[in-house]
């Protein structure tokens, strides 16, 4: 009996993350959930800048490669002329929340039925560690060396709860894939976020706290004990928003 | 018992599957070199392994294939 096996939506190219990303793992749930649904022949993907701007390469399904901070926009237009179809987006922090930030308000208020997995490791990985808008107060980046300074730099971005304060998105939850429990929850949530637009209730986002060990310099395994310290307290997990449970309950 | 295959070849060593296996099956092989030039994951203790699967839950490149009869 196979217990556990790599999902047939996943590739079999190498991945080019560095070792302990977790990107690997939220690929891999993506891929899980296009399996499980049995959705892979009507799924298009739309691939962000960044870090997994080759994300193209992992999925067996057919992807697109938006302009940085883009893929709201270009999935918004995939979706109106292939209503069958299934789209999602795959964006980190520095592709959705800072140069995608007006894409990103503006599908969720627009209620566009895509489906949008957001990558919150609090840096910019790709560029070499730079502070991105989610970078944690104090936390020290290539461009805050002393420890971001909100006085100079501002507040960290909360995507979630910001978003949940329009009308318009149907599903936003915050998930964390640093550990078993945390990586099976999230599973949970990316999966309602592709089943809500299967029955076409409207726009999802899954964000997900992930590690950047290469960049925090630290361990694998300690960058996912930091998850736990630092990230989780400033940005909590939960449901943020869910129309149809809130509905249904009244 | 259970049985763990691995894809060795695509393994980077960042030994998340080590640190979560609740029965030290896992260790990074100090002596082997893979194509990408990391220490691959190895089942040093695979007679141990109850099949739950936390090893290729946790791992960032899915390599790891666990069967159980």
């Amino acid at each position: 009996m196979v217990v556990f096996d790599k999902p047939h939506a996943l590739t079999d190219v190498p991945m080019h993350y560095c070792p302990g990303c977790t990107h690997g793992i939220v690929h891999r749930l993506v891929a899980e959930v296009i399996d499980e649904l049995g959705i892979e022949g009507k799924t298009i993907g739309v691939a962000p800048v960044g870090c997994s701007v080759m994300c193209y390469d992992y999925f067996n399904c057919d992807m697109i490669e938006a302009a940085h901070g883009r893929a709201p926009a270009v999935a918004t237009g995939v979706k109106r002329a292939q209503p069958d179809s299934i789209v999602f987006t795959y964006q980190g922090d520095g592709d959705l929340a800072s140069i995608g930030m007006a894409e990103t308000v503006h599908s969720a208020a627009r209620n566009e039925n895509i489906t949008i997995i957001f990558i919150n490791n609090a840096i910019y990985g790709m560029t070499g560690g730079q502070m991105a808008p989610t970078s944690l107060p104090g936390q020290v980046t290539q461009t805050s060396p002393y420890g971001r300074d909100v006085n100079l730099c501002g507040y960290p971005v909360k995507v979630c709860e910001m978003l949940s304060q329009l009308d318009g998105p149907e599903y936003l939850e915050r998930v964390a894939v640093n550990n078993v429990k945390n990586v099976k929850a999230a599973k949970k949530a990316i999966k309602k976020a592709f089943q809500n637009q299967v029955e076409g209730k409207g726009f999802s986002l899954v964000e997900v706290i992930s590690s950047c060990p290469t960049n925090w310099g630290l361990t694998p395994k300690k960058a996912l004990e930091w998850i736990d310290e630092k990230m989780i307290p400033y940005y909590p997990l939960g449901v943020y928003k869910d129309r149809t449970a809130k509905e249904e309950n009244k | 018992m259970a049985k763990l295959t691995f894809q060795t070849d695509k393994c980077k060593g960042c030994g998340l599957c080590v640190d979560v296996c609740p029965k030290g099956v896992l260790a990074l092989a100090a002596d082997k070199i893979n194509k990408k030039g990391h220490h691959p994951v190895e089942a040093v203790n695979e007679e141990a392994c109850i099949g739950c699967a936390f090893c290729a839950t946790m791992c960032p490149d899915c390599i790891i294939k666990v069967t159980r009869p």
